[in-house]
């Protein structure tokens, strides 16, 4: 098989299998009453921590392309940001209905006061554009715009960041670490940003 | 799994059963029958060593207090823990517990009283134990129902002869980074430091614990002496403790000294009053499932007859 091919139909879809996986054994916890002692923090915690991992992994794959002078992190782009999306979702869901119990005035309650709630229900918010755009045609037809408006996942994961930051009691060291992941995918991103520049401004003339 | 539906305030305490507690009560209680100890039967489900228990605390005697609470399961007990020093996740202490040397152990008593001294833990476990079936609410908005094993922390109190300068009780954790992984990272100020206004330590409810479920306190639990007052967030609650001192002035409390504003001196359960961060008008109670609703926080965690009189007059919105 070409190695396109062999992209397109074996290693694509096994990606997207394994990226399901800490799904699927979420289910596979649940039904079997495996998720420990507080299966509902359990729950939560990993789908949080996965939607803040697909965003970091998704915020990775241009630097990839850069560093690997490959054009194929960025056809895995758009599936791992949706991924991002979906384990979002799930975390949303399962706050909104295990969590709260469908209490509406209580969660509003928790949007409009508790900053960590307000930083993570707005991340999610973010999301939900650019996972509309996230199609082929709708990329035709914003043209320029389309990438204006992704470069939203910035912020996006920034408050994610900081919604994990927010609700640790006293053991900063796990969103200190995603902290410095995203910090240093920004910097790349400028530093690519500024070679670009000053390749176009013609480095060369000096 | 297991998926019951219940609305809030529906049901009593009492009624709650998880279904595994309640198939494993009769069972406990068909062994019993069994054994031709029927006699016994409303201490046989507490004084009932779990399989996965450690060694038997001698001699203890059952009481009331909270005979209308179903116990939380050993397991979970002893595997979901805050215990910093023994690692910052819930599971980590117990992973870490074996480095924990509860034995040889002894406490230093000092400060505002006539005879301070040290106590082996050996002493400390000749006091008559009891056992009491307390309701246990975390800050963090979860709770569990369990059976400790001690005695009133008044009783070794007395023996010390406070002075009427006495008017706190300070207590401080181990700080021994050699049995203690967490103590490597800076994440508080050790050692682990707590306290009680006197009153509230000579309460009849606050107990000093060696046990639990009729077993020696596991080392994630806070072996082998630990403070339990039940009607206040378990982080008041401290572990392993080796030193206590009568103090004229309020003493210092760990969780307040890192975040002020979060955690006060008192920390009495208090559904009323939410922590900046979360409410905390419900509970979780830990080991009833994915899909269990959560329970009512009560105030005072359930103990208001007994305990409200000691903050008369006190603006507890200002005092949490």
């Amino acid at each position: 098989m070409r190695p396109d091919r062999l992209f397109r139909w074996l290693f694509k879809p096994l990606l997207f299998v394994a990226c399901l996986l800490p799904f699927a054994l979420l289910v596979r916890g649940a039904l079997l009453d495996d998720l420990g002692p507080n299966p509902l923090e359990t729950v939560t915690h990993v789908t949080g921590d996965w939607a803040l991992r697909f965003l970091l992994i998704t915020l990775a794959m241009t630097p990839l392309r850069r560093l690997l002078g490959q054009a194929w992190p960025l056809r895995l782009r758009r599936m791992l940001g949706l991924y991002a999306f979906f384990y979002a979702t799930v975390h949303l869901l399962i706050w909104m209905v295990l969590d709260q119990e469908l209490r509406w005035s209580a969660m509003w309650e928790d949007i409009a006061k508790r900053p960590y709630v307000t930083v993570g229900f707005t991340a999610w918010v973010l999301l939900v554009p650019l996972a509309l755009t996230s199609t082929r045609a709708a990329m035709r037809r914003l043209g320029r715009r389309w990438g204006r408006l992704h470069r939203l996942v910035y912020p996006t994961a920034a408050l994610g960041v900081l919604h994990f930051w927010w609700l640790v009691k006293a053991d900063w060291l796990e969103p200190g670490l995603y902290g410095l992941v995203l910090a240093s995918l920004i910097l790349s991103r400028l530093e690519l940003r500024s070679r670009f520049v000053r390749q176009l401004s013609g480095e060369s003339s000096g | 799994m297991l998926i019951r539906i219940r609305r809030p305030g529906d049901l009593k305490e009492s009624d709650v059963t998880p279904e595994q507690h309640f198939r494993q009560r009769r069972q406990l209680l068909a062994m019993a029958a069994a054994a031709g100890i029927g006699a016994a039967l409303p201490a046989a489900r507490a004084l009932v060593t779990p399989p996965s228990a450690g060694r038997r605390l001698p001699g203890l005697k059952d009481t009331d207090w909270g005979k209308d609470l179903e116990p939380t399961d050993f397991d979970d007990i002893t595997h979901y823990n805050n215990f910093l020093e023994l690692g910052s996740g819930k599971r980590e202490p117990a992973r870490n517990a074996h480095r924990l040397r509860p034995r040889p152990w002894s406490i230093r008593v000092e400060g505002e009283c006539a005879k301070p001294g040290v106590i082996d833990i050996e002493d400390v476990l000749k006091i008559p134990q009891e056992e009491r079936i307390y309701r246990f609410r975390c800050v963090e908005a979860w709770s569990m129902i369990v059976p400790w094993d001690g005695f009133p922390l008044a009783r070794l109190l007395a023996r010390f002869e406070p002075t009427s300068k006495a008017k706190y009780v300070a207590f401080e954790t181990l700080a021994d980074p050699e049995q203690m992984p967490g103590l490597r990272r800076p994440i508080v100020d050790w050692p682990y430091v707590e306290g009680l206004r006197i009153d509230e330590a000579m309460h009849p409810l606050a107990m000093l614990v060696t046990g639990v479920y009729g077993v020696e306190l596991p080392a994630q639990n806070g072996a082998p002496l630990r403070l339990i007052v039940p009607w206040k967030y378990g982080f008041k609650s401290i572990k392993s403790i080796v030193a206590i001192r009568f103090t004229e002035q309020q003493p210092r409390n760990t969780w307040a000294m890192l975040q002020p504003e979060e955690y006060g001196f008192y920390a009495n359960v208090n559904p009323n009053v939410d922590h900046p961060r979360w409410s905390q008008k419900y509970e979780r109670r830990i080991g009833e499932g994915l899909f269990a609703r959560k329970h009512k926080t009560l105030m005072f965690n359930g103990y208001a007859e007994e305990v409200a009189h000691l903050y008369k007059g006190m603006d507890l919105r200002r005092f949490y």
